[in-house]
């Protein structure tokens, strides 16, 4: 007998663990992995085959929450871990989710690598310019004087930009998004898990406790429209509430300039269009930083090249075609070898 | 040197029963190359032999300094030998630094082959030297043969078309020729590596080959001084069997290979390079045939991390390293202990702390392995004794490991490494196989069950329908396997992680004594590379009337059930250990036993002579 049981489609819940979740009341970890879990159910990807793996930080509490399989691992090191999963079983549909001083801190190395070697890995790196769990120090994307615990008067070390960092290092998909743009931020996550290769997608995420309102001039709803700009392939970069605002060439020459169309003469034509194959673009969309101009959202850039799981599995058929193993015992006898006979 | 005229029906040449000689010259001067290949004519002229490589920290220190000198002693024998010899009979010192370094090793009226090309003023000073020894009367008490080397070596290749750099360069095959005459090696296995090495260049390779035989026929017509001549060793009366030269390093790959069969598991190293461990991550990269993924990672923390992210998805993780990248992983192991993750880590140990000496030999990394860690994280420690013993150890480490679900540092060091011994190949198939049994049953799963026997957590691996959970470094339920601070729990996992590791404890073979009586006078313990100098101490003192016994340990946590009873047999125990005094510190601490420490920290292994010195001092009078 062959009865067919139609495969029951997986509901975003269903991608949830039964586990409390433990973060603060209205942290913005809760808007990411409703955001998650409907990408998953989008995508019906099976339970068996999804490994989330993280480090340590709020973020990182992430897997216990998915009713996937799941390591919590330590600080700095879960795409070094995820590394080693994925080269083991290249079949495994691997994310991992890191904290601003998890993935550019403690294990800023670590999230170079992944990217430079392009691991096909989605790692998703939820940015609140803060250290969350270790109760509010600044991070290395606190903005310049931000006032913690550790800098009472002020942090005087300049800020990094993760998707400037990312693309410096060679990445081939880089995206922004935020926690409570819940339009948008299935689509990134699409992306990127369509993307074959190290896909980083920055997700800003508010800190209800430790920084909260960080991104509110940009994020909040009144003003999101003029000081952030969503981007798609193809299409020209205009923004603002009467998307009357575009993204130029800055006048003569090299650089990007924010411009209003039906001023100064300026047309729709002057509008650059978003192209995603342009690492140059990237660099200067990734960069763009308010007020002057409105903060980038959407896949910056996609520009796919081999993954460093199909290389190496390439080298190893490779290998292994040219010299098929032998046994152990044809191992340990391989080279020169000498026999010593009874009573010689 | 130990002589014994025999009638030979081997010409006129005199039979010796074994020979130590010592290859020195400039890093450059490609002394290691000239060892090897002297080793491997050895090896297969049924010799036994023991070896010891000894080369300086910097890859090509300044021409002609006494740092520069790199050196490889050779002991072989007719007779079963387990070290590479106290002091060299035989000294070829290819520069002024390197006699300079070395001349103090040579006994009195030992031989000294000397390429005086290389004895300029400037050399003669760069070494230190204030007058030329040739001269001086320095070597008075030696047999000097003083050849020029380089002149008749840029004479033989004259016709091989290569530049007079490329020639003198092969000046260490004109020596290496020589002392195959000398001792009567075969040279065919040297050219037919040169052949394949140099098989793109073949002006070099003729070079090379002309030098390996214009050194030969040097020896067989040139009158050289009165007491020295040609020799023959004969081979040694060893067991039947087929044997093979092996150096630590690839025992170690060969072992933990075989290990990841019988384990039905495919082999992934994660490494980051660090002498003397990187050569293991070189022979390991070429067997991927054999299953085996190799990673280079950014770090030592990126390549522990990785193995344990290849242990989860279903792989052996290896990861190798010495003393100061395990100071690394340290974090990391204790994520694969808490989460009870199969992992090998391999400590290949040079000389520390910090840098140290990253060229020398040292087994000071004890006290790390066994209580290196933050918290109560006990794991497995197994330490390999010989180069030949580093395959069985690889394979009980995998064992271990995979059955109990536990990281296992495997502790060698650099002169196992590097250093090379005839092996008698084992019967693979007669290894027991020990298959891992992913669990695949969704009824009654968590993550943190346990089999009764060796409480091992059952081990499911991403991919498997209906097993999905989570694992990490925040302590877990006894009984449900999710995150958990309740503080009895914690003391109950912390108790059945102990429980479990000391249990292996039953899983592993009762100590046995290595050479001697069970009870006596002097339990000489040792552990590691120490092995072939302190059982050959033991056996001259046993053939010589002491009451004096040789325990070698391989399991160093747990120790085998039975030492405890078994040191008590005896009124003294000595513990000789390349460092400060370690595992003294263990067995006293364990079993309250008054031992004795004996400690070098020379970056050189144990003279035979100096053991024995300190074992008859104590059960002598
Ligand atoms: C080796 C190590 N060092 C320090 C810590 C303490 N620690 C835990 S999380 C964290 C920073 C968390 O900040 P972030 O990565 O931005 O994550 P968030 O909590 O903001 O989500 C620190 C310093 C640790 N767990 N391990
Ligand atoms: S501390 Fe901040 S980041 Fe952490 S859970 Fe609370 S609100 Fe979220
Ligand atoms: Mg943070």
């Amino acid at each position: 007998m062959n009865i067919e049981t139609p495969v029951e489609a997986l509901k975003p819940n269903d991608y949830a663990s039964d586990q409390e979740v433990r973060w603060c009341p209205g942290c913005g970890d809760y808007a990411i992995i409703k955001g998650v879990h409907r990408t998953l159910a989008e995508l019906q990807i099976p339970l068996e085959n999804l490994v989330f793996f993280s480090g340590i930080g709020c973020a990182a509490r992430f897997p216990y929450y998915m009713a996937s399989y799941g390591f919590h691992t330590i600080h700095g090191r879960a795409p070094a871990l995820a590394t080693g999963a994925k080269l083991a079983n290249p079949d495994l549909d691997i994310w991992v989710v890191m904290g601003d001083g998890d993935a550019l801190s403690i294990g800023g190395n670590h999230t170079m690598h992944a990217i430079r070697r392009n691991v096909d890995l989605n790692l998703l790196l939820f940015n609140n310019e803060i250290y969350g769990l270790t109760k509010g120090q600044y991070s290395p994307t606190s903005q310049l004087g931000t006032r913690s615990p550790s800098t009472p008067q002020g942090s005087v070390d300049a800020p990094l930009t993760p998707l400037s960092v990312a693309l410096g290092a060679g990445a081939r998909f880089v995206a922004r998004t935020f926690d409570t743009n819940q339009k948008h931020m299935p689509g990134v996550l699409k992306a990127a898990h369509a993307h074959k290769g190290a896909s980083l997608v920055e997700i800003i995420q508010n800190c209800i406790v430790y920084n909260d309102g960080a991104f509110d001039g940009w994020t909040d709803r009144k003003v999101v429209s003029d000081n952030s700009i969503t981007v798609e392939h193809g299409r020209p970069l205009i923004f603002g509430a009467e998307e009357n605002k575009g993204i130029a060439q800055a006048d003569g020459g090299f650089g990007i300039r924010v411009v209003t169309i039906g001023v100064d003469g300026v047309t729709e034509d002057d509008v650059l269009v978003h192209d995603e194959n342009n690492k140059m673009l990237a660099m200067m969309l990734a960069d763009m930083k308010q007020p002057e101009f409105p903060v980038a959202l959407g896949v910056l850039y996609n520009n796919p090249s081999k993954s460093y799981d199909d290389a190496v599995h390439e080298q190893l058929a490779t290998v292994k075609e040219a010299s098929p193993p032998g046994t152990i015992n044809e191992l340990l006898r391989k080279g020169r070898t000498w026999t010593v006979s009874e009573g010689s | 040197m130990a002589t014994n005229v025999a009638s030979s029906n081997d010409g006129e040449r005199k039979a010796l029963d074994s020979v130590v000689i010592r290859f020195a010259g400039d890093s450059g001067d490609g002394m290691q190359l000239t060892g090897t290949q002297f080793t491997q004519s050895t090896a297969l002229m049924g010799n036994d032999l023991a070896t010891f490589p000894d080369f300086p920290a910097e890859i090509r220190a300044p021409a002609g300094t006494t740092f520069g000198v790199s050196a490889f002693q050779i002991n072989f024998a007719s007779y079963d030998i387990q070290t590479p010899g106290d002091d060299p009979d035989v000294l070829v010192a290819m520069n002024p630094a390197a006699l300079k370094v070395h001349l103090k090793d040579v006994p009195k009226g030992g031989t000294v082959i000397l390429n005086v090309d290389a004895f300029t003023d400037r050399n003669i000073k760069r070494a230190g030297y204030e007058n030329n020894p040739l001269e001086d009367g320095t070597l008075d008490n030696h047999v000097v043969i003083a050849i020029e080397i380089n002149k008749l070596t840029n004479a033989a290749v004259a016709d091989c078309e290569v530049t007079s750099k490329e020639a003198t360069r092969c000046k260490n095959f004109w020596a290496l020729g020589l002392m195959c005459w000398m001792y009567n090696r075969e040279r065919q296995p040297t050219i037919d590596w040169v052949n394949q090495r140099f098989g793109k260049l073949p002006n070099i390779a003729a070079a090379n080959i002309a030098a390996l035989n214009a050194g030969h026929a040097y020896g067989e017509t040139v009158e050289l001084p009165s007491g020295v001549e040609a020799y023959v060793v004969p081979r040694a009366d060893v067991q039947p069997g087929t044997y093979r030269a092996v150096t630590g390093t690839e025992a170690v790959a060969w072992g933990l290979i075989a290990g990841a069969k019988k384990a039905g598991l495919d082999l992934f190293l994660g490494s980051y390079p660090i002498t003397p461990a990187s050569a293991l991550l070189h022979t390991l990269t070429g067997l991927k045939n054999y299953g085996v993924t190799t990673f280079q990672a950014e770090d030592e923390i990126a390549a522990v991390c990785s193995a344990i992210g290849a242990s989860y998805a279903g792989s052996l993780g290896v990861t190798s390293s010495s003393g100061p990248g395990i100071a690394l992983k340290t974090e990391a192991i204790g994520l694969a202990l808490v989460t009870e993750l199969p992992l090998v880590i391999v400590n290949v140990q040079r000389g520390g702390p910090s840098t140290g000496l990253p060229t020398k030999t040292e087994q000071s990394d004890l006290f790390q392995a066994v209580y290196g860690r933050n918290a109560d994280t006990p794991l497995p420690v197994i330490a390999s004794r010989t180069a030949g013993d580093c395959f069985e150890t690889a394979i009980e480490a995998v064992r271990i490991a995979t059955k109990y679900m536990t990281p296992v540092i495997l502790l060698t060091d650099g002169f196992l490494a590097n250093s090379a011994e005839p092996w008698e190949i084992p019967d693979a198939d007669a290894i027991a196989d020990f298959p891992v049994e992913f669990r695949t049953d969704p009824e009654g799963f968590h993550p943190y069950l346990r089999n009764e026997v060796t409480l091992a957590r059952n081990w499911a691996i991403p991919g498997t329908p209906g097993l999905m959970h989570r694992i990490g470094g925040i302590e877990k339920d006894y009984d449900s396997g999710h995150i958990s601070y309740d503080s009895d729990n914690h003391h109950r996992m912390t108790k059945v992680r102990a429980a479990k590791i000391d249990g292996i404890a039953k899983d592993i073979p009762a100590q046995e004594v290595a050479m001697g009586e069970e009870k006596g006078k002097l339990a000489v313990v040792g552990w590691g590379s120490t092995f072939g100098a302190i059982n050959q101490a033991v056996s001259r003192c046993v053939s010589g009337g002491l009451n004096v016994a040789h325990i070698h340990l391989r399991h160093i946590h747990p120790f085998p059930k039975n030492l405890g009873d078994l040191l008590s047999g005896f009124d003294r125990v000595m513990v000789p250990e390349m460092n400060n005094g370690q595992l003294v510190h263990v067995l006293r601490d364990k079993y309250l036993v008054d031992a004795e420490s004996i400690t070098q920290i020379t970056g050189q292994p144990f003279k035979v002579s100096t053991l024995e010195r300190e074992i008859r001092s104590r059960v002598e009078g």
